[in-house]
């Protein structure tokens, strides 16, 4: 048996003196922390804020030097191409996430559940395509994508290469919901009640990890409403091909500083909108 | 189809349920043979517990039952009805998991009416049958409650309600009470029991608690190594183990060597009966009850005397360690009886002759 020592008494904790320095210590240290992190929330603002505020002065910048309008902003809807890209994108990422949350939960789930041992290989499949450059990708889907042109189908084409890119964030984030349930436990007692494995995933699965589903939403949507080197070398007019591209060709590149900062506002509002439907049902089981 | 259910009578309850017979049951996790040939028969209406160490196989037993896994081989028959490939949700099977198993986005009363949903019951009926579960398991005033808001006993009451809502044909108890603290496991535990003879459910308990297994079933299987050492009444698994594996598992044991001859082993002096009176003669270590163990002041010499080394106070009774040389020996008395002998003082001690079994000479004398 272990012998009991007594504990070494501290004379520097326990003397009137240090217990009168400490709390003075402690509110210098305090002040100085908060100073810190003002001073990391400023810069972090300059450094996001000011391109922003760029970017939308830009995009009110009127025909003559010094005026301002909301010309550039109309002209979003009436550009040639211009709403046609911003809707494949849109389309091309709401698709995307279905198919991914469609493809990745059901086999997250059964891993965890019927074959562990793979959750690092499934993992590190997942994560890979984070190490691979998307140039190095396009390479190889190049011509898988130029037989897929051969039957003329549409740019929605797009979202099997996407699916594959929005691997790694959505596996993040749906790891992270199920690793806060007991998921093994839960479809069991599911199971044990007469679920099928169908009614286990979308009625006890899904409802107890509906925050992780929109963190993975709002990654996936992010990442396809901007990505642009995929869709340019394979040749589909997407939303930021669409802007390099008036960027380039056209001689009133304000309409590309408006539809940018569009989108940018559109995927704030789609933050705030995820965020507040989160809160919404964590407050409502509260 | 018809399947044999029937009515048994124990302590003036009327009993109903369906026969559940495991026939040699075999599983397999790759080299680690969990179960090997299990064979199991619970009467209707009965609740029978499995009793045993870790890696038993007493979890794997039920999971099979439940259809949580499947069975490398073997057959599975619950009410006549051959169930070994059905899937876990086709089973009927009402079970409480040792974890806390309620779906956290459902209050109480979802969770209860879930199993009942799944079957098309209508809303209000559901909500009735609901609510006289909760009413059974006494937390009707916590219907509107989510899990988070509930204790770890209330989880576990409403577990039991939800597995018994959709009236299943078994009732399945996977060391529910592990999780709770000693009073609301002693509560929770007879509250179980009360309803279970209430309901008249065949249910399967396991546990790795002793106390828990002799103090609510019908039978006790103990377990070793995926099979049965032991299948009977709690008195008797207690008071006649069949191996000496579960007069050691079930309870304390003094390990003591004596000599087996004429049907009797003596030992330190004291003749007692054997469980077994075809033991062969010859030595062996005999297995004595630390109840069985009386103590008296130390008064004549050529007695089997020893020192008290420790006193243990566990209640109504006190557990007593006292150190006769070259070895120790535990004796349990009322603690009205233990204070008489303090640590250090000296005693006599003399064996009642209950009926004893004898292990392998094989390991040093000890109390265990």
């Amino acid at each position: 048996m272990a012998a009991i020592v007594p504990v070494p008494v501290v004379d520097d904790l326990t003397s009137p003196g240090a217990q009168q320095s400490r709390p003075g210590l402690r509110a210098s240290q305090s002040r100085r922390l908060n100073a810190f992190r003002y001073l990391v929330f400023a810069l972090a603002a300059v450094f996001f804020g000011l391109p922003m505020f760029a970017l939308f002065r830009m995009s009110l910048l009127g025909s003559r030097p010094g005026t301002y309008s909301f010309a550039a902003w109309k002209q979003i809807g009436t550009y040639p191409g211009l709403l046609g890209s911003i809707e494949l994108s849109l389309e091309i990422s709401v698709i995307t996430f279905v198919l991914m949350i469609l493809l990745l939960l059901p086999t997250m789930m059964w891993t965890r559940l019927r074959v562990p041992r793979f959750g690092r290989t499934l993992e590190f499949l997942c994560l890979l395509p984070l190490a691979i450059p998307a140039i190095v990708l396009v390479v190889g889907w190049a011509p898988e994508y130029n037989r897929i042109e051969r039957f003329n189908l549409s740019g929605i084409m797009l979202i099997w290469a996407y699916v594959i890119l929005v691997l790694p964030y959505t596996y993040r984030a749906l790891s992270a919901g199920l690793n806060a349930i007991d998921v093994p436990t839960l479809s069991e007692a599911a199971r044990s009640l007469g679920a099928s494995w169908a009614t286990v995933m979308t009625r006890i699965i899904a409802p107890n990890m509906w925050q992780a589903i929109l963190n993975a939403a709002l990654l996936s949507m992010s990442l396809t409403l901007g990505e642009f080197t995929v869709a340019y070398i394979l040749g589909y007019n997407t939303f930021s091909v669409k802007l390099v591209s008036i960027s380039r060709n056209s001689n009133n590149p304000v309409v590309v500083f408006a539809a940018s900062a569009a989108g940018l506002l559109f995927t704030f509002l789609l933050l705030l909108i995820l965020s507040y439907v989160g809160r919404r049902r964590r407050r409502r089981r509260a | 189809m018809s399947s044999p259910v029937t009515s048994t009578q124990t302590s003036g309850t009327t009993r109903s349920g369906v026969e559940v017979r495991l026939e040699g049951l075999r599983r397999q996790y790759g080299q680690v043979v969990a179960l090997g040939g299990f064979d199991l028969t619970v009467q209707p209406g009965e609740l029978i517990t499995l009793l045993g160490p870790s890696g038993c196989g007493k979890t794997t037993t039920l999971r099979l039952l439940a259809g949580l896994e499947d069975a490398d081989a073997g057959r599975i028959i619950v009410g006549g009805r051959d169930m070994t490939r059905l899937p876990a949700s086709k089973r009927d099977m009402g079970m409480v998991f040792q974890a806390y198993s309620l779906f956290p986005h459902m209050t109480v009363r979802q969770n209860v009416g879930f199993g009942l949903r799944l079957r098309k019951v209508s809303a209000q009926q559901r909500d009735a049958r609901a609510m006289e579960m909760l009413e059974l398991v006494g937390l009707t005033t916590q219907a509107d409650r989510y899990p988070h808001q509930l204790s770890g006993g209330q989880q576990q009451r409403v577990a039991l309600a939800r597995a018994l809502a959709i009236e299943p044909k078994v009732l399945l108890l996977d060391e529910p009470l592990s999780a709770l603290d000693a009073k609301v496991r002693s509560q929770l535990r007879d509250q179980i029991r009360r309803i279970q003879l209430e309901v008249g459910i065949t249910t399967l308990f396991v546990t790795h608690d002793q106390e828990e297994a002799l103090a609510i079933s019908d039978r006790v299987g103990v377990m070793k190594e995926g099979r049965l050492e032991q299948l009977a009444p709690p008195t008797e698994v207690y008071t006649r183990p069949a191996t000496a594996f579960v007069a050691e598992f079930v309870g304390l044991t003094n390990r003591l060597a004596g000599t087996v001859s004429g049907g009797t082993v003596t030992v330190r002096g004291c003749q007692l009966p054997l469980v077994d009176a075809a033991t062969p003669a010859g030595e062996v270590i005999a297995l004595i009850r630390p109840e069985a163990v009386t103590l008296a002041a130390e008064t004549q010499t050529g007695t089997l005397a020893g020192t008290v080394i420790a006193s243990t106070f566990l209640g109504a009774v006190s557990r007593v360690t006292v150190d006769v040389g070259d070895t120790t020996i535990m004796a349990q008395l009322s603690t009205a009886d233990a204070i008489a002998h303090p640590a250090g003082s000296r005693v006599s001690l003399a064996i009642r002759p209950d009926p004893v079994l004898v292990a392998e000479q094989a390991r040093p004398e000890s109390a265990e």
